[in-house]
Formats: structure tokens, C-alpha cells, sequence
């Protein structure tokens, strides 16, 4: 009896137990990550929707978002016989299932045609619609979903939010002659401003978007049929506020290693935002090549090579941040607000160890590190050009333009040593002149001498800030907002690939490291300060200086303001991927960014937010740069 | 659970006391019992103390377990569990490795090689993308999703709550239905609850897996080169009234904008708008709103449409309403349980709003102001008397619904003859009694009840959390609407003013449901009448071409035999009488059907074409072209084929392929003349012909032909 009535008792506990778990599951099934990390962190804060709600804010301004490269998914209309069933599903963004299961299928698809820079006979990719395009990267991978949340939560919705996704991989111009994208954005942010009753947008482009969205304001006001024919005050009567996320303005030196041999410390840019994927071979042997076929027929990519030439990146023996930035892993990994004065601190003891960013690739640590007159160049504008080995492009299956050029060439390459920003233009032109030649009909890196000059009507100019002057409009502003405190890739050092018939014949000297602790150099990239992909100078100068008052790129003197968010990894694993990151992706999840961006939407100006808002030497270093203004 | 454990040894120690030295033993012996007890008292309720007992219960110096427990019922159920698990994995490898075409090789093996689907074999032909093309959804095809919600609601943001699987339904129902409602008094959101409809192709691609809507028709555009600059899905929040949904999201503004562009970017060549079921009053009220001044309207001229666009192809259109929204209405209940129902079968059956789920149902979809556009218009005109219809005659026997296909014309005329006598009463679209509906209208008694007092609510508080306003009424009420015994189209308004005066006032707000005696009275200026085609004209567009693209062959409710319920406290009233049956006439549970696509019948897809807008009339003064294209439905051929490619359902029809080529030669540029004109399996002509509608413009004082 005793025995049966333990196991009454047990059982009826255990039951107990189970009935009162699964309640407690069922009433707390959203939030029991939640309860968790509150357990170990404490309390979380409120996310800046909730909180700025509480505060009184509601929707005020219309919200445009224009998406960066790589982050809108793309989905095939029309395929050839091996994409059977793939209508209507993404091939870019969501699982990547099919890059997996049909690699070389995804790879001919994704691919543009080599001499347009548009579609293959036979094939349509077309960019995914509306604001699923580009909320979520991949599952789980939030892009702009935690914003888009946010906005929500003070009562926007999708008749107030636009997303203007557009092909990222084509030209800028061929978005509109391919699929109209300029004339759709034209016209919704026209039905938004109409609709909100007449309130003007607030644009929030991140990453290429903000060349994008530069291109398109120059697009918008030129007449037709290049233009838009919006006439010269659209923008003024359109658009309150410009919020550039993370903007490369002037370019990244990482798109340089990208095209230049398809390796950056995070192979290529696409492999920065979908990192593992491309780690494994599922391409073959030869990942890289097939990679480098495919994203060279991409014209957007080139729209990142670095702008403004030595001017803005620096020559051979000088650079902007070379003299004062020191980037060791200690002061890069905890630095927040303090890290200037450390800065200036280091600066003056070791003054002699400056890093050469100028030098964006060196062949040779030693290259690198040597003062000019040291070094030996060859100029490999005369080589030969005409001497090539023929077999070599019969031997590989996979084309790309190195083959063609022939091994005198590629010698000639590494002779010249070193190249600046300036020069590596040059270098591209000779490596990849097909490449170049279409790239260069579409971008220019150039610094104007004469903006009235007409030739700066034609759209090749447009997404250039040194090329191309601001809308007309005084009362719009324009905001840059960017990450600090990630080490970001700024400089390289080649050498010449040993290797076999069919690879590429450069790659990056990843044994050249630096000799003390804290250098910047390591595995054979020079960093900088940043946000992990574009350097401060580049996301910061346009609005630290260039545009900076009334100046001959922004005539009518719209308020520009910097806001930069210093990087705070994750502290848990729970907390994801973090509300104080500031890395270039990530940084869409930092709540002191959605606040600033919420607070302008529901109305506010640069003066609210508090104006500039600065970690790094972004003002130091724009004073060195002697750009005619 | 350790207290659990602590207690236990405990016990044991008291209970074994006086043995001490043969403690070891002993508890050997109870793991024996408890073996036995097991084996002889159910192993369900056992197995936890069970798996205790292996895991932590084991004594300091363990004898060796009895053989007999090695086998236990835990080792089963791991077993079982891991024989499933890996059948699982099986069957999820062979899936993801068997090649996209294989359920079309099964099938070509078994029913011999398809046809190409349209997209296809017009490619063949040379055709390609020419004009851009509107699609304008229906009513509950569309998706909506949470933008914010209660605290119910939580972690469904950008869900959708309608479309896709459906699973908030299951796991809150109540939740859900909140956040379905709309306000009860403007028809607006609730306060805190933002649902908005999904833009964009995925708003109506998929109704939920696997079941398409406008899946198959993007799919076969694409094959002729069109793609998302030439398409645009103008998906609206179904469950507004049609000028809210320009109130609340300026969708009509925004479906203009959209056009515009569209006629913009692609050279000047000018829209093909699709609209579908009550897309089809959506785009008229539209075409109106587009042309009126603002700010009533959208300011876009008197020659907006002329400009914009080229043809209107309705699919399924309730033009002049459907009888089913009545049902719907009046007790939430059709041949399948309100019009939600039609469309998400299954799901709507189960119990899972517990007790009460036809008045929660109905709680929530008299919210829906949007229903109210689909009640039947035209009154007594079109719909029928007491003692005519315009489909008397019509004979549908099983047999001939399920199996004719070319010649019901012939044979319906035939029939026409023989039993005229027991021909149906269609204009009695509701009637208490099989044989108040069957009676000659001169023997029916029947009492008004629009002077009828209601009554006070004699229903006590109990079932006030489920509001419907029939608890409002009263007994006496509701046996004055009884009394009156049959109900025509006309009265039937007047009836739905009595049983649901608040919801019929704010209906009346948004929509009409006459027939204008002059059309070019100021009144008719009034966005109400904008989706009532007897109450508006056309607008000036001589060049556009209107199509009515429509299944027939289907069995379609058209009157209904009603019967007041046996009275329980919380219930609706009112039922249908589904004992009534009548092989003769079209009766079957108490529901007449008529020819037509199971929800529109063929009077009110096609009356307008065939013959309201046929030529210049004072609807259609710029005498714009109309077409009449019928769709005679056969079932698919199997299990295979899913919904078929012959289908004239409602829905399915999106996806027969005879409708999908006509679709794609208009938007490749054909004209309604090169398509072949008029293409019709029903009577709708002759019908046509009984309904005495004045047309022409000479006596606008009466209509008195």
C-alpha cells in the first residue's frame, strides 16, 4: 500500500510538474530568451521604438530605405533548363539552398553578361520587391528588419516606408534603363510626400545605397531622357533629410583586393556579408575564379574602388590618418571615448613607425614599409603588351581576363612595387581593360577641377561626390553615420602567386605581419579605423568636410553632421549580434542609431540630435586633405 | 522534482525498518513489485517513476538489474522514436533529392504527355510582353499582416494573421479574432491594433501553400517576358469599405500612382487591369474615385482612364452582388458557412473558437464593411419577383450539372418547356418554409415586420461576451421577420435594415444597392454608388474593352429555405432549412442553385455585359466594348492535375488554362474581336433579355418598359 501510494504521490508530482512546465512554456514561448538573458545581464533596455514612443513621438516624415550592395535578394523570372522550379525563388538571400545544390547552375545565373553589364540571352534575375527585400539578409540575418521594427513601434507602417531595392548588381544608370528603378523610386517618394500630406521623405541609404541615392538625386533633378526631369527643386521639395549609413563615399579599398584578385581578408566583398558559404568548395576547384568571373560581371562593384585618387588617400609617403592613427588590437578592441586621447598619445612616441596608407598595394612588406626614394619602379604601362601565351587560355575553362594578358605583363605589374589610390586605377586598366572599359563608362574616380564643366552632366559622374555638386536644396541635411573602433582594411601587400597555369597570379602576402604588438599590418592587410569594411575617411570626409558650410560641392550649403557610434561587441552570446555594434552590417542594429534615425523621421533636426557626435580623428585627418573647396 | 527524490528513500527506510539486515534484498524485491505493478496496471501512468528509478534511485551497492526490465517500455519507445526519426530522414532525403519535374513525370506516365501551359505555347506563337498588368484581388484572397497589436499578439509583427498556414487561428483563436475585427462603429482598425494588407505579387500569389490564386497567371506572363516592372498586384485591405481603404492607406492613390507609372515606363502603352471577384466592384469604384475631383476623388480628370487604360478583364465579377453574401449576412452561414469559409475549407469546421463559432464568426465579419458591397443589387429587377426570375426554366438536375458540357444551351431549352410548371421561384431568395417557397404567391400570408416593435432583449446577459445584434432584438422581432415568409431582393434589404440596423447604417454610408432612375443626378456623385453599376456610368473611354471572364457548370446558391431555430439562449436565430430537399426543382439542403461558378451565379457575372453595357447605353454612354466569355467547368481529371486546368470554380479558374491564354493574348495586345468576341456555354442572354431594364437615355423620369 505504502509502495502504491509513493507512486501516486511521484507520479502525481511529476505530472505536476510536467502540466506546470508546459504552462509556463506556453504563456512564455516569445519570451524566454528573454527571461534568460535578463536573469544573467539584468534588466534589457527598452528598444528606442518603445522607449521614444513613451516619449511622445509618432510618424511624422515618410521613410525611404535604399538598400547597400549584396543585401537585396534577387529572384530568377526566367532561367535556363538547370534552374527548373526556381521561378519566384530567391537565388540571392534566404537560404542560398541552391548555390548548394546546383553551384555552377547559381553561378551562370547570378552572372551578368561581360560586355553590357545587363542580362545573358535567356535569363531574369530581377531584385525581390517591397520591404521583405531586403529586411532580412538571410534567416535570422537581420538587415533592416530591427529598424523597420523600431519605426513600427511609433506608428509607421508600409504606406509610410519604402523600400527602394534595385538590382545592386548593375550599373546604377542600368537600373533604370533595365527596370525603371530611378522612375519607381521617383515616383513613390512623390505618392509618399502626396499621400503624408506633403511632409518630405527622410532617406535612409546604407552602404552602396548612399552612391546610389547620390546618383539618383542627380538623376532626378537632370532633364530627360538621361535624367528624370524632376526639374531643379525636386529634391528640395521632396526630400527633409539624407541619412547615410556606413556610406562609402569615396569608395573602399577593399573593393580594390576584390577586383584585383578576389581576395580580401574576407574573400571578396559578397563573402563579408555571407560569411561560410563561400569557405567551402562548392564551386570546385577553382572557387575563386568562378567568384571572380562572376562578380566582375558586376558593374556595381566598381562604383567602391577608392575616388579622389593621392588627394584623398594619400601618396607615396604620406596619408592622412598615416601619422597619427596607430591601430594596435588593444586600443582598437576597447578604445570607446578615450581612444583619441591614446592616440595622440602613441602618436608622439612613435612617430617613426607611421604606416604608409598610401600605399594601398605594395609588393613586399619591405615595399611597403621603405621610404620612396628607396624603391626601384619600373613603370608597367611600357610592357609588352602584345607577347601572350596562347595555351594558357585554352588550358582553363574558366575565363578570366588574366589569362589574356600574358606573364610579361604580370611581371611588369609586380615591378612597379607600389600603388597609390592614384595609381591603381591605372593598374586595373591595365590587369582587366575590358572590365575597366565598361566600368568607366558607367564610374568615374576622378576629383573635378571645374564642376560647371558640362561634361559633368552625363550620368558617369553622379555617384561621385568629388564629381557632381549637391541638389539645390538649403533646407534639406545630410547626415553620415558610421562605426568606429573595428580595425578595417586600408592597405595590402601582394606577391607574386607561384602558382599554376589557371589561377589568379596575385594574391595578398597573408606571412607579412607586423613586428610589434600593436601594428597595423597583419596577414598582409594594413588597417585603419573604421567599421570593418569602410575606413572613417571614407565615410566620414564628404560630411567633415566637403560638404562641410558652403562649398563648391554643396552650393546651397545643406547642413551636413556626422554622427559616428563606437563599436561595443556583443556581451553575451544571447544578445545576438548586439545593440552596440558598429560594424557596417550589424550597425543597423544599434539602438543609439535607430534612436538618432527615429528621432529625425518624427521630425527632428541635426540641432536636436546634438549635432556631431565624434570618436575618431575624422576632422584631424580632413584637414590634411588639400581639396580645393 | 529532488524533493521528490529526497522524500522517497525516505519512505523506503520507514517502511523497511524492521528487516534491516535484509535491506538489499528487500529493495530488490520492490523493484519486483513494482515491475509487476507495472506490467498489471498500465505502463502509461507508471513509466515516470519508471524512468526514476533507472536513473537515480539505484541503491549504494546495486545488485544486478532483473533481467526482465532490460526490454522495458522506455526501450520501446526510444526505439519507435528513432525507427520514426529516421523514416523521417529517409523520406526528407529522397524529397530533397528527387529532381524538381518528378510529380510531372508521374504524371505524364499516367495520363500521357500534357499540354504546354499557355505562357508556353503563345511564346511559341511569337507573343510577347506588351502592355502592363493590374491585378486587383479579391475579397479574403489577400494577405494581411500585424503591424501592431495587443499584447496577445506578441512576436507576430509582419506575420500574417490572414493567408499562409493559418496557424495563429489554432494556437489563439481569440487573439486572432480581436485583431481580425475591425471597429464596430466606423469600420476602421480598433485602437492599438494595426492589420494591413501585404503588397506587393506575394499579397495574393498564394492563398496558403500550395493553393494558388494568381500564382499560375504570374507564372505563365512571365513566360511571354513580363516580370515586376510590367505587373503590379494592387493589394487593398479586403475587409474595408472601398473609399476607407483610400481613407485609412490611400490605396486608391496609390494604385493610381502605380499605373501612371507603369503607363510611364513602359512607352505609353496602357494598362490591362485583372480584377477578380470583388476586385472586380474595387476596380469600378476605382475608375470612378480616379476621375472624380478631390478631394472625394483622385483628381486624375475626366479622360484619366481613357488614357490609362486599355482593357478590363473581370474574372468571376460579382457585378450585381451574390446571394451568398445574404446567407452570409443574415445567419452566417451559406452552403459552406459564410464567405471566409469558401476559400480556407477546412479550417473553419473545427471547433477551435469552442462553442460558439458561428457568432464569433459572424461577430467579426459584420465588422467587415467590405461584405456589405456584395449584397445583390438591382432589387426586383434584376433578381426577380415572387413570381418571376430571370433563370426560370432553368432545370439542374445532377446529371446534367456534372456532366453536360456543350449542349446545356439546347437542352436547357428543350426542358424549358416541359417543366414549366415546377419551375423555381428563384426571386424568393429567402423564404421560411419549403412550401412558402413553392406556393403560388398569391397563398402565402404574409405579415410586414417593418413596423414590427422588436421587442426588448429577452436573451439574459449570459452570452454578452459574444455580441451579435440579434441579442438586441427580442423575440417578437424575430417572429416578425419570420411572418413575413418570403423575401425578394428588394425586401431583403429592408430586412437586413431591421436585423442589423447598426451594421446597415454603416454599409449604407459606403455602398448602394439600387438602380438610378437618372443617372446624371447630383446624388450619384457620391462615392457610394461608385461600385454599384446600375447607379454610375461608364467613364468616356470609346478605345478600352470591358471582358467578363466567368466558370459555368457549377452548382450555385441563388435562394435559400430558411427556419427559425429551436431557440437556445446565445444562438442565431435563423438557420437554414437543411432538411429541404427537392430532386425536381434545384433545391438541396435548402439552398436553389442556378448555373455559375459555385459563389457568383451567371446573372450577376454576366448581365452587365451582356447587356446593362452592351452597345451605348445610359451605363456605358462612350459605348465601350464589352465581351462575355464563359468557361465551362469539368473537374480535373485526377488527383494529379490538383485543382485542374479546366476548372470554372471561383477561384480555381485562375488557373484554367483557356481563361490563362485569352488573359495573355490582351495583354500581348489583342482585341476582344480577335479573341472570337463572345464565348458562352449559358443563358445568359436569354436571360438577359427577361430583365426589362431601361438602357437608353430618352426617358430618364421612369423606368416603366
Amino acid at each position: 500500500m505504502v509502495v502504491l501510494g509513493q507512486l501516486l504521490l511521484v507520479h502525481w508530482f511529476c505530472m505536476f510538474d510536467v502540466v506546470a512546465l508546459v504552462i509556463v512554456v506556453q504563456h512564455n514561448a516569445r519570451s524566454i530568451p528573454q527571461y534568460v538573458t535578463e536573469a544573467i545581464t539584468g534588466p534589457l533596455t527598452d528598444p528606442p521604438g518603445v522607449k521614444l514612443r513613451k516619449e511622445g513621438l509618432t510618424v511624422n516624415h515618410p521613410v525611404v530605405f535604399v538598400p547597400g550592395i549584396v543585401t537585396g535578394g534577387l529572384e530568377l523570372w526566367e532561367g535556363h533548363q538547370c534552374a527548373e522550379g526556381l521561378f519566384r525563388k530567391r537565388l540571392w538571400g534566404g537560404t542560398f539552398g541552391e548555390l548548394y545544390k546546383r553551384p555552377l547552375c547559381w553561378a551562370q545565373h547570378m552572372s551578368l553578361d561581360n560586355e553590357t553589364g545587363l542580362d545573358p540571352s535567356g535569363i531574369r534575375v530581377r531584385p525581390v520587391s517591397g520591404l521583405v527585400a531586403a529586411d532580412y539578409f538571410a534567416a535570422g540575418y537581420f538587415v533592416w528588419a530591427v529598424l523597420i521594427a523600431n519605426l513600427a513601434q511609433i506608428g509607421y507602417e508600409e504606406k509610410t516606408m519604402y523600400m527602394a531595392a534595385y538590382d545592386w548588381r548593375l550599373s546604377f544608370q542600368n537600373t533604370e534603363v533595365r527596370d525603371q528603378t530611378l522612375s519607381r523610386m521617383k515616383s513613390n517618394i512623390e505618392l509618399m510626400v502626396a499621400t503624408n500630406g506633403g511632409k518630405r521623405v527622410v532617406v535612409i541609404p546604407h552602404s552602396m545605397g548612399v552612391l546610389y541615392f547620390l546618383h539618383f538625386m542627380k538623376w532626378v533633378e537632370a532633364p530627360g531622357p538621361m535624367g528624370g526631369g524632376g526639374g531643379s527643386d525636386w529634391c528640395a521639395k521632396h526630400i527633409k533629410a539624407v541619412m547615410n549609413i556606413g556610406g562609402p563615399f569615396l569608395g573602399v579599398p577593399k573593393s580594390v583586393s576584390g577586383l584585383f584578385s578576389v581576395e580580401a581578408r574576407d574573400i571578396a566583398v559578397a563573402r563579408a556579408f555571407a560569411p561560410g558559404f563561400l569557405d567551402k568548395d562548392v564551386f570546385g576547384l577553382q572557387t575563386f575564379q568562378h567568384l571572380m568571373r562572376m562578380t566582375r560581371t558586376w558593374d556595381s562593384t566598381m562604383s567602391m574602388i577608392p575616388k579622389g585618387g593621392d588627394t584623398i588617400w594619400g601618396g607615396l609617403d604620406w596619408s592622412p590618418e598615416g601619422e597619427s592613427f596607430k591601430c594596435g588590437a588593444k586600443s582598437l578592441r576597447n578604445n570607446s571615448i578615450n581612444s583619441m586621447v591614446q592616440n595622440e598619445n602613441i602618436n608622439l612616441e612613435d612617430n617613426v613607425e607611421s604606416v604608409n596608407f598610401g600605399r594601398i598595394i605594395s609588393f613586399g612588406k619591405d615595399v611597403a614599409e621603405a621610404h620612396s626614394s628607396k624603391i626601384k619602379r619600373v613603370d608597367f604601362q611600357d610592357a609588352v603588351t602584345s607577347v601572350k601565351l596562347p595555351n594558357l587560355t585554352t588550358n582553363c575553362d574558366i575565363w578570366i581576363e588574366y589569362h589574356e594578358i600574358g606573364n610579361h605583363r604580370i611581371k611588369a605589374v609586380a615591378d612597379n612595387k607600389v600603388y597609390t589610390a592614384g595609381s591603381i586605377l591605372d593598374l586595373l586598366h591595365f590587369v582587366a581593360p575590358k572590365l575597366m572599359a565598361r566600368g568607366g563608362a558607367h564610374f568615374s574616380y576622378g576629383i573635378a577641377d571645374n564642376l560647371d564643366d558640362p561634361k559633368y552632366q552625363h550620368y558617369k559622374y553622379w555617384s561621385n561626390p568629388l564629381e557632381t555638386k549637391l541638389p539645390n536644396a538649403p533646407d534639406m541635411e545630410i547626415y553620415s553615420m558610421y562605426g568606429v573602433g573595428i580595425p578595417t582594411e586600408r592597405a595590402y601587400v601582394y606577391k607574386l602567386n607561384s602558382g599554376t597555369d589557371c589561377s589568379i597570379p596575385f594574391q595578398i602576402d597573408t606571412s607579412a605581419e607586423g613586428g610589434i604588438e600593436d601594428s597595423c599590418l597583419k596577414g598582409g592587410v594594413f588597417s585603419a579605423d573604421g567599421d570593418e569594411t569602410v575606413p572613417v575617411l571614407s565615410a566620414g570626409f564628404m560630411c567633415a568636410k566637403g560638404w562641410r558650410g558652403k562649398t563648391r560641392f554643396n552650393p546651397s550649403g545643406i547642413r551636413s553632421y556626422i554622427r559616428e557610434y563606437s563599436h561595443a561587441p556583443p556581451a553575451n552570446l544571447l544578445e545576438g549580434r548586439g545593440t552596440q555594434s558598429g560594424a557596417h552590417v550589424d550597425i543597423l542594429g544599434n539602438f543609439a542609431l535607430i534612436e538618432d534615425v527615429l528621432r529625425v523621421a518624427a521630425g527632428a533636426t541635426g540641432k536636436d540630435l546634438g549635432g556631431d557626435h565624434v570618436y575618431s580623428d575624422i576632422f584631424k585627418w580632413a584637414e590634411r586633405i588639400n581639396l580645393l573647396l | 522534482m529532488s524533493l521528490l527524490r529526497r522524500r522517497k528513500p525516505i519512505n523506503e527506510s520507514s517502511d523497511s525498518k524492521p528487516l534491516l539486515e535484509k535491506e538489499e534484498e528487500q529493495h530488490h524485491q520492490e523493484d519486483h513489485d513494482e515491475d509487476d505493478n507495472d506490467d498489471g496496471n498500465g505502463k502509461n501512468k507508471k513509466t515516470p517513476s519508471k524512468i526514476r528509478k533507472e536513473r537515480g534511485e539505484k541503491p549504494p551497492s546495486p545488485p544486478p538489474p532483473p533481467p526482465q526490465s532490460k526490454w522495458s517500455c522506455l526501450d520501446t519507445c526510444c526505439w519507435f522514436i528513432g525507427c520514426i526519426c529516421i523514416t523521417w530522414w529517409l523520406l526528407l532525403f529522397l524529397y530533397n533529392a528527387m529532381p524538381a519535374s518528378f510529380p510531372q513525370y508521374v504524371t505524364e506516365a499516367i495520363t500521357g504527355p500534357l499540354p504546354d501551359p499557355p505562357g508556353v505555347k503563345l511564346k511559341k506563337e511569337g507573343l510577347e510582353a506588351k502592355h502592363p498588368v493590374v491585378f486587383v484581388p479579391g475579397i479574403v484572397t489577400g494577405g494581411l499582416e500585424l503591424w501592431e497589436g495587443r499584447e496577445c499578439a506578441e512576436g507576430l509583427f509582419r506575420k500574417r494573421l490572414w493567408g499562409g498556414t493559418f496557424g495563429e487561428v489554432y494556437k489563439r483563436p481569440l487573439c486572432w479574432l480581436e485583431h481580425m475585427s475591425l471597429d464596430n462603429e466606423t469600420g476602421l482598425d480598433p485602437c492599438g491594433i494595426r492589420v494591413r494588407p501585404v503588397s506587393g505579387l506575394v499579397a495574393a500569389d498564394y492563398f496558403a501553400p500550395g493553393y494558388f490564386v494568381w500564382a499560375v497567371l504570374i507564372a505563365n506572363l512571365a513566360r511571354i517576358g513580363y516580370e515586376e516592372k510590367n505587373m503590379y498586384m494592387a493589394a487593398y485591405d479586403w475587409r474595408l469599405s472601398f473609399q476607407n481603404t483610400e481613407v485609412r492607406d490611400q490605396t486608391l492613390s496609390r494604385i493610381k500612382s502605380n499605373i501612371e507609372l507603369l503607363v510611364a515606363t513602359n512607352g505609353g502603352r496602357k494598362v490591362v487591369a485583372i480584377p477578380h471577384s470583388m476586385g472586380v466592384l474595387y476596380f469600378l469604384h476605382f475608375m470612378k474615385w480616379v476621375e472624380a475631383p478631390a478631394p472625394m476623388g483622385g483628381g486624375g480628370g475626366p479622360d484619366w482612364c481613357s488614357k490609362h487604360i486599355k482593357a478590363v478583364v473581370n474574372i468571376g465579377g460579382p457585378f450585381l452582388g451574390v446571394p451568398k453574401a445574404i446567407a452570409g449576412l443574415f445567419s452566417a452561414e451559406a452552403k459552406d458557412i459564410a464567405v471566409a469559409r469558401a476559400l480556407a475549407p477546412g479550417f473553419l469546421d473545427n471547433d477551435i473558437f469552442q462553442f460558439q463559432t458561428l457568432q464569433h464568426m459572424m461577430r467579426m465579419s459584420r465588422t467587415w464593411d467590405s461584405t456589405m458591397s456584395m449584397i445583390p443589387r438591382g432589387g426586383d429587377t434584376i433578381w426577380g419577383g415572387l413570381d418571376w426570375s430571370p433563370e426560370e426554366g432553368y432545370s439542374c438536375s445532377k446529371k446534367r450539372e456534372q456532366k453536360n458540357d456543350t449542349q446545356i444551351t439546347d437542352q436547357a431549352g428543350a426542358e424549358n418547356a416541359v417543366c414549366k410548371a415546377r419551375s423555381v421561384n428563384y426571386g424568393r431568395m429567402i423564404s421560411f418554409g419549403k412550401d412558402v417557397a413553392e406556393a403560388p404567391s398569391s397563398e402565402i400570408e404574409r405579415i410586414d415586420f417593418r413596423g414590427a416593435i422588436k421587442g426588448h432583449s429577452a436573451a439574459n446577459t449570459t452570452c454578452r461576451d459574444v455580441w451579435t445584434e440579434y441579442h438586441d432584438m427580442g423575440f417578437a422581432g424575430i417572429k416578425a421577420v419570420a411572418e413575413y415568409k418570403t423575401y425578394t431582393a428588394e425586401s431583403i434589404v429592408d430586412l437586413l435594415h431591421f436585423i442589423a440596423p447598426k451594421m446597415m447604417a454603416r454599409g449604407t454610408a459606403h455602398f448602394s444597392y439600387g438602380i438610378a432612375e437618372n443617372l446624371d443626378d447630383p446624388k450619384y456623385k457620391h462615392y457610394k454608388y461608385w461600385s454599384n453599376p446600375l447607379e454610375t456610368t461608364l467613364p468616356n473611354a470609346p478605345d478600352m474593352e470591358i471582358f467578363s471572364l466567368y466558370g459555368v457548370g457549377l452548382p450555385t446558391e441563388r435562394a435559400y429555405v430558411y427556419k427559425l431555430s429551436p431557440h437556445a439562449e446565445c444562438s442565431i436565430p435563423f438557420k437554414i432549412d437543411t432538411s429541404a430537399d427537392d430532386e425536381d426543382t434545384c433545391l438541396r439542403d435548402g439552398v436553389y442553385s442556378v448555373d455559375g461558378d459555385e459563389t457568383v451565379p451567371v446573372l450577376s457575372a454576366g448581365f452587365m455585359c451582356a447587356k446593362g453595357w452592351r452597345g451605348k447605353t445610359r451605363f456605358n454612354p462612350s459605348g465601350i466594348r464589352t465581351y462575355v466569355r464563359e468557361y465551362n467547368h469539368s473537374p480535373p481529371a485526377n488527383l494529379l492535375e490538383g485543382r485542374g486546368t479546366l476548372s470554372g470554380a471561383h477561384v480555381d479558374i485562375m488557373g484554367n488554362f483557356a481563361l490563362i491564354e485569352d488573359v495573355i493574348r490582351i495583354a500581348a495586345g489583342a482585341s476582344g474581336e480577335e479573341l472570337g468576341g463572345d464565348q458562352v456555354h449559358s443563358d445568359i442572354f436569354n436571360w438577359s433579355e427577361k430583365i426589362k431594364l431601361q438602357l437608353d437615355d430618352d426617358t430618364p423620369a421612369h423606368s416603366s418598359r
